[in-house]
């Protein structure tokens, strides 16, 4: 029988704890990938969230750290000042990245900190039971949001990414989505894309935004859920490179 | 480097890291400790080592978690608010049995308080100071040749027992000059960090967490460290005592405050009164043998503090209930006089004498 599909080396075989249909391991699975074939297991380094994800190094075959809720930014600076060889990624979910680590993942892109961030965008904060996220989109109804989200009360879906862009210090920027299979092949490429950047020694920050699905606190179906993404989220959080530097020349003053 | 110079505590505790091996630093400005962050933006770079300005203390503790999990010598410093910001990634440090040196130049507080000297954050440094079951080894250096001794120091107890280590200072301490030695004494032998995050390259996955589920396990780890911690109590304890085997009074203090009550004690053996003094270099472990010991041949203690009263209830905890304790403190930038020790130490001392 000719073999069509195998689990890459670097994604652990094992049952996850994921809510069936949840994007966070099609993220994984893609970043096991890459790891794989840009053959960088050897000198990689994760970090995990808090969120969801947090048991992320049960999954990834890498050394992997687990931090404080939204300090990867921080952890990575640190890593990766000290250990200029080697590949350093943070895996981080919106309410770590765009709420309490808002901080860190600004100050990080902006020193232009040669770090790979992985960012979960689905809409809500999973782990601790749906409750709204800056990312929340208006209208959503969260445990939180329960009339669903007004901006008048909880202010308008906070676009992280595009901020981001705006600083010379992060080179590349993109958002895709984990909605099927063409737009996971867009975000694998894209997810390569960034660990290459930081490979060849590029000059700042890489991030790959990924519009997930969260079918348990979506109240949706997993193939609900993935419309979802195309049909609601991605209006407010267009898909696409917002920028990409890739051949910025490297500065050194 | 051998010879005698003058410097600054700030600056001496910053040479002292490098030599000592420090990798990298990061910190945030405060007064005051701003020496120490500027000394090093300009020395590491000249060592080809790493100098970052962070953020905030959040970012600052976090960069310190990050470069440790990789088996890098690594430290911050900051003054008493900065470290409250920095607890949260203290904790974590803890949990994680990584290796750091954090070093707090205290001032005044609660709050913002002032930027004059203070010891208000002996409870914080010596309780663990933020979330869940912790130490942290806290020293309190009293001269500036001691701060520079400390920090070898504090880097080899750092790596031996993976724990973060707490140097406390204060304002006076830090800003004022001493002529200083940088004696290099060879390191402790030290475990292998073969824990650290170096690339699983031919290995299996390392992994560094606080992070513990399964039923069980977190206590598991938990009565771990505590194993750790017994042996840093029945090992690591340093202490300075004077005059104590005849003394009818000890005077207890740390840091600079212990200046203070090392000239009021030999005032008052001038004038006749057997005065001693036990100084704790170690704040965590606390030396409360040695005080528990004194307690069984004098008749008081006295503790002197620049705080409302700290380390007295450490005092009280290892003189159960023996003899009695008397504080004396200043706070909020206030230092006590060698006289008003003094006057507190013949208070205590003559109705004694009259019985
Ligand atoms: C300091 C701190 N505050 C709050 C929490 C509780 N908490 C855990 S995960 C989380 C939100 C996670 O949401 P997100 O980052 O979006 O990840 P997801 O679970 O959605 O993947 C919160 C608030 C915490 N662990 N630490
Ligand atoms: S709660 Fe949502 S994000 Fe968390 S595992 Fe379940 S589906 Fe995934
Ligand atoms: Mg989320």
């Amino acid at each position: 029988m000719k073999t069509v599909f195998t689990r890459t080396p670097t994604l652990k075989d094992c049952l996850t704890h994921y809510c069936p249909g949840c994007g966070h391991s099609i993220a994984h699975r893609l970043i096991a990938e890459t790891i794989d074939e840009l053959d960088i297991r050897g000198r990689t380094i994760g970090i995990a969230p808090v969120g969801c994800a947090v048991l992320a190094y049960n999954y990834l075959d890498v050394d992997m750290i687990e931090v404080a809720h939204g300090r990867a930014p921080a952890v990575a600076t640190g890593m990766k000042r000290t250990n200029p060889d080697k590949i350093i990624f943070s895996y981080q979910g919106d309410g770590d990245l765009a709420a309490i680590g808002t901080g860190e993942i600004i100050h990080a892109a902006h020193r232009g900190e040669q770090i790979t961030v992985i960012f979960i965008n689905n809409a809500v904060f999973g782990m601790t039971g749906g409750q709204m996220a800056p990312t929340t989109v208006l209208g959503q109804t969260t445990a939180t949001t329960q009339q669903g989200r007004d901006a008048a009360n909880e202010g308008y879906p906070l676009q992280v990414s595009e901020l981001l862009a705006l600083l010379p210090g992060a080179i590349y920027v993109e958002r895709c989505a984990l909605s099927g299979p063409a737009q996971i092949q867009k975000a694998k490429k894209a997810i390569k894309h960034a660990f290459e950047l930081q490979i060849s020694g590029a000059q700042g920050l890489s991030l790959v935004e990924l519009l997930s699905t969260c079918p348990t606190y979506w109240r949706l179906s997993p193939v609900k859920a993935m419309e979802w993404i195309e049909n609601e989220m991605t209006k407010v959080f267009p898909l696409g490179k917002l920028k990409d530097e890739s051949q910025r020349p490297r500065i050194s003053v | 480097m051998s010879e005698r110079i003058l410097m600054c505590g700030n600056e001496a505790l910053a040479e002292a890291a490098i030599i000592a091996g420090c990798d990298a630093y990061f910190g945030y400005p405060i007064t005051p400790q701003n020496e120490i962050t500027a000394y090093m933006s300009k020395r590491m770079p000249e060592e080809g080592r790493v100098f970052v300005q962070s953020e905030s203390e959040l970012a600052a503790i976090n960069m310190v978690f990050g470069a440790s999990a990789t088996g890098k010598r690594t430290m911050t410093s900051s003054s008493s608010p900065g470290i409250s910001l920095m607890q949260e990634g203290i904790s974590y440090l803890a949990g994680a049995e990584l290796p750091s040196v954090i070093v707090n130049v205290m001032r005044g507080g609660p709050g913002l308080g002032n930027i004059a000297p203070s010891q208000g954050d002996y409870f914080q440094a010596t309780r663990g100071g933020g979330h869940g079951d912790y130490r942290t080894i806290a020293l309190g250096p009293s001269t500036v040749q001691e701060l520079v001794d400390c920090m070898p120091l504090a880097f080899d107890l750092a790596d031996q027992y993976r724990i973060p280590v707490v140097v406390l200072a204060d304002g006076i301490l830090g800003q004022m000059m001493e002529p200083i030695v940088f004696n290099k004494k060879p390191r402790r032998s030290l475990p292998p960090k073969d824990w650290a995050l170096t690339g699983a390259k031919g290995r299996e996955q390392n992994i560094v967490r606080s992070l513990w589920l399964p039923e069980g396990s977190l206590e598991k780890h938990n009565y771990k460290l505590q194993a750790k911690y017994q042996q840093v109590q029945k090992n690591e304890v340093l202490c300075e005592q004077y005059e104590v085997d005849d003394a009818e009074i000890i005077v207890i203090a740390y840091g600079v405050a212990a200046r203070i009550v090392r000239s009021a004690v030999k005032k008052a053996r001038q004038e006749g009164i057997k005065a001693g003094w036990i100084r704790p270099i170690t704040l965590w472990p606390f030396p409360t043998m040695q005080i528990a010991k004194a307690a069984d041949e004098l008749s008081i203690f006295l503790v002197v503090e620049m705080s409302m009263g700290q380390m007295v209830e450490d005092v009280k905890l290892a003189v159960a209930g023996k003899v009695p304790v008397v504080f004396y403190g200043r706070a909020g930038g206030g230092v006590p006089s060698v006289d008003q020790v003094l006057e507190k130490i013949k208070q205590l001392t003559i109705p004694v004498k009259k019985q």
